[in-house]
């Protein structure tokens, strides 16, 4: 079956769960994420969003007790089976962090370190120079690249991360709120930045703000906890369609502001 | 209206409440102050009482008076002069004895001095006074000295010198130097530190990064703990059986072809010492990882890095600041310990400086407590000076260790 994948598939997951002890934090996700677009995950809090985003690199492998049960395809290849390095899944899917996490080095070794360990052996001052014009940075920092990663603004440090992120080449990326911590005119530009981001990478955000996901993103997918507290995708579709048409009465009271 | 609203105390009621709670206020307060007063009048009382007893008016008669070996003032004599002198008045034997040490031409002026000054005049202190006698009852010294000691003389005398410093261990308290007690304290602690350094953070590193949380890595975590409170001479308990006696090839260095020691020697004391720090600086080396942001390690696994190299380039450079401030911190708790040095085997009088794994030694406060237990109040002054230059080692070491911390906290 891992053959009848569609190619414009980039994540497909299979009845994927997440089990904390004995405690099922997400159940039954069932979601093919499209290529080359944006895909939000929005829903109430702790209805298991960023759960579910950090599983899809197996970040959630150094959680204690974490156990993930389901298939998780890329490109057809389960990154849950044995044979899968979790570093391996980390190097071709990327990650975004809540808050800005830049390494406590130059701006530089921020992009460089990344791509170093990886066993990049190409040209790493142009390699710098791509990722920080690809994060839309490039024109703000070309002068300050042995400064601290600490010096810049907390918008600038997020797009910092966002460069050393595609400097080591993922497939996809992942956004855990990566707007949360900024003023709006910084999410304002990462908003930006993600459209431009999308003509070469799958991205997959979570995002707490329904404006974000109606503006920035082409599918949404609409979690919410059942009576067990488990958290579970009750609706996956266009965008336009959740808060236009949603199918689900939960789905439309949530994107109306109804609660959440 | 709100039905809770008469129970508060209103107008004239409020206020003495209100000074009610001033009183007590006024009342903890003061405790604190008072007992704030009392920990700097203890510490300012310890401070006193060693800088008291480390300069004063002593009363000292020469065995020989300098007049029949030489017309000049002593300490107006030069370099050869003083080699003459030497040569005229002891012994050949001991004259090529010193000579064989270091040759008389190349000593100094100073040294010649005291070597006339120990081997010919031969001080002889009569009695010794403590600072605050000699500020505040000179007249009274004056005329003890007059009445009991008719020929000595009266000179105010500070007993931590340079010379003090620099010269080896003597017999006689006038000459005695704390020179052998600060290089064996000095190589028992870098013995101690390059043992327990490497092993302390290692052990640290899988504990925090590594380990599963469950029963067993907690037994562990909790006896380490416990560690760092046993009392010091159970470790030299365990220093003695185990480095001194088991390991005795080992510390004695007779594996490595050195015959003239036993295991007494500075490597197992310095041995001893890096397992009595060693809880000290896993625990200090683990809080300083745990002060490492998990965000950081997310960010470098979310680049996909190793474990060890996020270990490596992350977690271990960020907490090098605090992993050595525990160091330095666990390094004056060595070099104070008297306890696990005396049952290891410390020398309590040696001449000769360490001057390698296997030789014997002792320490500063080995030295000092050795001093302490003389009778002859000369000796109670020379360990006064000892426990400065202790003092000064280890405000030095905290020093460098607030230092280290600040300059490695800025680079983050």
């Amino acid at each position: 079956m891992e053959n009848n994948v569609e190619p414009e598939y980039a994540i497909v997951t299979n009845d994927l769960s997440i089990h904390y002890g004995s405690y099922t934090a997400v159940k039954g996700v069932n979601v093919k994420v499209e290529k080359q677009k944006i895909t939000a995950i929005i829903g109430p809090s702790g209805c298991g969003k960023s759960t579910l985003l950090r599983s899809f690199n197996r970040m959630n492998d150094f959680v204690p007790n974490c156990r993930v049960t389901g298939e998780l395809l890329l490109q057809g290849q389960n990154l849950y089976s044995k044979d899968v390095d979790p570093v391996e899944a980390r190097r071709r899917i990327g990650m975004v962090f809540q808050k800005p996490n830049p390494f406590p080095k130059s701006i530089y070794e921020n992009i460089a370190w990344g791509a170093r360990i990886n066993g990049f052996k190409g040209n790493m001052d142009e390699l710098v120079e791509q990722s920080l014009r690809g994060a839309a940075l490039w024109e703000e920092v070309k002068d300050l690249l042995q400064k601290s990663a600490y010096e810049l603004s907390g918008g600038q440090q997020q797009r910092l991360c966002i460069a050393r992120t595609i400097a080591i080449q993922p497939e996809i990326i992942l956004m855990d709120e990566p707007a949360s911590a900024l003023d709006p005119i910084s999410t304002l530009r990462i908003e930006e930045l993600m459209q431009e981001l999308k003509k070469n990478y799958t991205i997959i955000i979570v995002t707490h703000n329904m404006q974000q996901a109606a503006r920035a993103s082409d599918y949404t997918a609409m979690m919410m906890i059942d009576d067990q507290r488990s958290g579970g995708v009750i609706e996956f579709d266009d965008t336009k369609k959740i808060f236009t048409r949603p199918k689900d009465k939960r789905t439309e009271d949530y994107v109306t502001g109804r609660f959440g | 209206m709100n039905p809770n609203k008469n129970h508060f105390p209103e107008g004239d009621a409020f206020r003495r409440e209100l000074n009610g709670r001033y009183r007590s206020a006024t009342i903890g307060e003061v405790l604190f102050l008072s007992a704030l007063l009392i920990a700097v009048i203890s510490l300012t009382a310890l401070l006193y009482n060693i800088v008291d007893g480390a300069f004063g008016y002593t009363a000292y008669e020469y065995k020989v008076d300098p007049s029949t070996i030489t017309s000049k003032p002593l300490n107006e004599l030069t370099q050869p002069e003083l080699v003459e002198v030497l040569k005229a008045n002891i012994s050949k034997g001991a004259y090529n004895k010193l000579n064989n040490e270091q040759a008389m031409e190349t000593r100094s002026q100073a040294d010649l001095l005291s070597l006339v000054l120990e081997r010919i005049i031969r001080i002889d202190t009569k009695a010794v006074w403590s600072l605050s006698d000699s500020l505040f009852h000179k007249t009274e010294i004056e005329a003890e000295v007059a009445e009991k000691y008719p020929d000595a003389k009266l000179e105010f005398r500070t007993w931590l010198t340079m010379n003090f410093i620099t010269a080896p261990m003597s017999s006689r308290a006038e000459f005695a130097g704390a020179r052998t007690a600060i290089l064996g304290s000095l190589w028992l602690v870098g013995i101690a530190v390059l043992f327990a350094l490497p092993i302390g953070v290692g052990a640290a590193v899988y504990l925090q990064e590594y380990a599963p949380k469950n029963l067993f890595t907690r037994i562990i975590q909790t006896n380490i703990n416990n560690l760092a409170g046993v009392p010091s001479i159970v470790y030299g308990m365990l220093g003695l059986a185990l480095f001194v006696r088991v390991l005795e090839p080992l510390t004695s260095g007779s594996i490595f072809g050195v015959t003239d020691s036993n295991g007494r020697t500075v490597f197992a004391a310095g041995l001893t010492m890096g397992v009595l720090v060693l809880p000290l600086i896993i625990i200090n080396a683990q809080e300083a990882i745990k002060a490492v942001p998990d965000s950081l390690r997310q960010a470098a696994y979310g680049v996909g890095a190793t474990r060890w190299q996020t270990i490596w380039h992350h977690v271990l450079p960020n907490s090098v600041a605090g992993i050595l401030t525990g160091t330095i911190l666990s390094i004056s708790r060595a070099i104070g310990e008297t306890a696990p040095l005396i049952v290891v085997g410390a020398s309590t009088f040696i001449t000769v400086d360490p001057d390698g794994l296997f030789s014997k030694f002792t320490a500063l406060p080995i030295q000092i407590f050795n001093w302490t237990t003389r009778a002859q109040p000369e000796f109670h002054a020379i360990a006064a000076s000892a426990i400065i230059v202790l003092m000064v080692l280890l405000l030095s070491l905290n020093a460098t260790a607030i230092l280290l911390r600040n300059r490695f906290q800025r680079r983050l």
